[in-house]
């Protein structure tokens, strides 16, 4: 049990930490009864999953993938002036992986809109059955069902 | 990545979505996810994606509370749950 915590719990703890807040998540989709907590979980859920991903481009002694201007002039310099063999100025491990980042700005774009898509639904579902509850709702769906 | 940071970071982050799922003020509820909104942003840049942050902290803090907030006005603020 040590071994496994020293072995895989305290070097990737961040992880344990994304799959508590994505079971937090889980968890209000499933289990509660409110349309609008139902989406804040699945916002919850899906912020779980970006940060996973953006935390692979994290390396140690690294900063935010952008060149700082006496870096860039440094490197146009040397590989102007000189040949091949000679060491590029600009390193990649000191920069942060940007890869992920983009994917993930993406994602949080398209959930800000599924967000906003599936609110304007529940408000058709209040404008439709006066409540929010996803019980209520569905027993006023048993109810017209059997009037027919 | 500065560890510490990242620790104090992601406490308050799970106490943010346990607030924010188990209050029943549904108005109370959408600031506590803005409130996590503004958490993510701050983890983002301290993990080095200033340009997730950039857009966490307008659309995914700003805009998504906007929305839920006028999904509460339009609807009803009480949540059973």
């Amino acid at each position: 049990m040590q071994a496994f915590f020293q072995e895989a719990v305290i070097p990737h703890f961040n992880f344990w930490i994304y799959v508590v807040i994505m079971m937090i998540g889980l968890w209000s989709v499933i289990a509660k009864n409110n349309l609008v907590k139902k989406l804040i979980g699945l916002s919850i859920f899906q912020t779980a999953i970006l940060l996973l991903y953006v935390s692979l481009g994290v390396k140690e002694d690294a900063t935010i993938p952008v060149v700082e201007s006496g870096v860039l002039a440094a490197y146009k310099e040397t590989s102007a002036t000189t040949d091949k063999k000679a060491a590029p100025a600009i390193h990649p491990d000191r920069y942060a992986n940007p890869t992920p980042h983009v994917l993930m700005l993406t994602a949080i774009v398209v959930g800000v809109a599924t967000l906003g898509v599936a609110l304007a639904l529940t408000q058709m579902i209040y404008k439709d059955f006066g409540t929010l509850e996803e019980d209520e709702v569905l027993q006023k769906i048993k109810a017209l069902h059997e009037d027919v | 990545m500065i560890v510490t940071f990242d620790i104090i970071i992601l406490v308050f982050l799970v106490l943010a979505a346990i607030i924010a799922l188990s209050v029943k003020d549904l108005l109370a509820a959408a600031m506590v996810f803005g409130i996590y909104g503004f958490l993510i942003c701050l983890l983002w840049a301290e993990m080095g994606a200033v340009d997730v942050a950039f857009t966490e902290a307008t659309v995914g803090a700003g805009v998504s509370t906007v929305l839920i907030v006028a999904t509460v006005l339009n609807t009803r603020r009480r949540s059973t749950d």
